[in-house]
């Protein structure tokens, strides 16, 4: 089985994307499945089963940190993939915060990038673009040429190993690049024993286990404060994070 | 520039072979595509983009060569295939020197020295003349394309351009279309307007997704792109002057 993390900021484009593989890929007879992991409602997996007809499945994180919850239940995807007999498994997960990334190694990573988010977006994105195998620049049609270009070489910049593919998500131009891309991938029999490429921060705060209330009284574990300047003393227009 | 694009024929959208076989197009080449809505520009045109191999709908295969061998993948990306359609828009908000230094330094082109030809470019583009230091944002829908034309046709590497009905933009279209051609651009334009069908020396006739027929401006359709050159530029005249609170007189026109 064929299994794809398909990772990118909210509303990137990843769904339209993997809808535009996916139908290449069921008419050429290939068996295609999808899961979708998200912080909240829109982990609904129902837009592949409306617009596909393919199984797919939904996962939501609620409270827990959506990249460790997503990381946690790769092995139950990839068996479910299995149990349905797919040739493909698509696994989407939305970017979240940046600081970490849920590509694997040896497992196919798609970075989906929206041009949309502007030409310092690549220099933003951290681990989850410069970790990708494959970059996919979505909704290139909305903007000039020249952008498009800036934002290419953005990425190069970033991730120069990475191969990359102008995709349009409304109509699906450039799909099947990408899609040739994937295939000449590795496929993928087990994540177990598996490395993420990059580390994920751990649960270090009161925060990360529910508390709401705000005030030093209700912070406890590991805490950084903002490095604030003293008035009139030098660099008052910003601070830095100690 | 050592550009070669060759398209070979597939099927049509009810899956019989295409008429038209082959086309091969050099730097500095422009090829009309046109045909009524629904014929099958745009999929002609997402063919090109995605250099089909044999592997979308119409099973046409594209190839795009430079000095004889095909770009690299990675190179690929954003840099063969230009593309410009009237969805473009700029997103950045920042003076036109700005833009194009951007574009100069992502390209690895010394920065300073372009934002000057790309701008006077542009203006021979554009009846309302941009300046360096004006801010994207605020150009005008024709101005806006002009910078698109002029800094495609001077910056980008892209050999090949594809342009997908752009025509009521406010640009002289006729003269955008000979700056890319001049800059060694292979161009491929969807298009419903008889002028720019005739000012491309290839004409390429799209009937139910397939490639029906190849034409070649002849010697009588260039007498005829004159008469209706001359229609267009009265067309142009009264258009202005109307824009600029003028009036028009029925002797002008007849
Ligand atoms: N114009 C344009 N719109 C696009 C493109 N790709 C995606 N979109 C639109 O962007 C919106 C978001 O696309 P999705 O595919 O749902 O994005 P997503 O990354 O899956 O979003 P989440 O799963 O909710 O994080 C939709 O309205 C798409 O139609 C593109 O290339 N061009
Ligand atoms: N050769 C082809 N084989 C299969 N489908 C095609 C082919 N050419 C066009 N189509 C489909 O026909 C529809 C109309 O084509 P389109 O390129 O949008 O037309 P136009 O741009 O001329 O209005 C699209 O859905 C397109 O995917
Ligand atoms: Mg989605
Ligand atoms: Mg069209």
């Amino acid at each position: 089985m064929k299994a794809v993390i398909v990772a990118g900021p909210p509303s990137s484009g990843k769904t339209a994307v993997v809808v535009h593989m996916t139908r290449q890929l069921l008419a050429a007879g290939e068996r295609t499945a999808a899961v979708k992991f998200d912080t909240q409602s829109s982990a609904y997996p129902d837009l592949y089963r409306e617009r596909l007809g393919i199984p797919a499945l939904g996962g939501m994180s609620g409270y827990l940190c959506p990249d460790h919850y997503f990381i946690s239940n790769m092995e139950e995807a990839l068996a479910w993939g299995r149990s349905i007999r797919v040739r493909w498994l698509f696994i989407e997960t939305a970017g979240l915060c940046l600081r970490c990334a849920p590509h694997i190694e040896g497992v196919p990573a798609v970075t989906v990038v929206d041009c949309l988010g502007g030409v310092q977006a690549p220099a933003k994105m951290g681990p989850l673009l410069t970790l990708a195998d494959i970059v996919l620049l979505t909704k290139g049609d909305l903007v000039s040429q020249a952008e498009r270009e800036v934002i290419a070489f953005g990425v190069r910049s970033v991730n120069p190993a990475a191969a990359q593919y102008p995709v349009n998500g409304l109509v699906g131009t450039g799909a099947l690049g990408a899609l040739r891309a994937i295939r000449a991938l590795d496929d993928v029999a087990s994540f177990e024993g598996r490395k993420l490429r990059h580390d994920m921060p751990a649960a270090i705060c009161s925060y990360c286990t529910g508390e709401r209330r705000i005030g030093r009284r209700f912070q406890a574990g590991s805490v950084e404060k903002l490095y604030v300047p003293e008035a009139g003393g030098k660099g008052a227009n910003g601070g830095s994070a100690a | 520039m050592g550009a070669r694009l060759e398209i070979y024929g597939g099927t049509d959208r009810l899956g019989n072979k295409e008429p038209v076989e082959q086309i091969s197009l050099k730097a500095g080449d422009s090829l009309a595509v046109v045909g009524p809505t629904g014929s099958g520009k745009s999929e002609l045109l997402a063919d090109i983009e995605q250099l089909a191999d044999g592997d979308t709908p119409s099973r046409r295969t594209v190839r795009l060569l430079i000095n004889d061998s095909a770009p690299d993948a990675r190179v690929r990306a954003s840099s063969v295939v230009a593309t410009l359609s009237q969805r473009t828009n700029f997103i950045m908000d920042i003076t036109v020197q700005g833009f194009v230094d951007m574009h100069a330094a992502s390209l690895q082109k010394a920065s300073g020295a372009w934002a000057g030809e790309v701008v006077s470019l542009a203006n021979t583009l554009c009846g309302e003349p941009m300046r360096e230091n004006s801010l994207l944002q605020r150009l005008s829908g024709g101005q806006t394309r002009a910078l698109m034309i002029a800094d495609i046709a001077l910056m980008s590497d892209a050999p090949a351009v594809l342009i997908d009905e752009v025509e009521n933009a406010g640009i002289d279209k006729y003269q955008a279309l000979s700056v890319l051609r001049g800059h060694g651009k292979i161009t491929v334009m969807a298009t419903h307007d008889p002028m720019l069908m005739l000012s491309s020396p290839f004409r390429l006739v799209m009937s139910e997704g397939g490639m029906r027929s190849l034409l070649s401006v002849s010697l009588e359709e260039k007498k005829c792109r004159a008469t209706l050159s001359a229609l267009d530029a009265k067309l142009l005249y009264a258009r202005e002057l109307l824009r600029k609170g003028g009036t028009v007189q029925e002797g002008y026109f007849a």
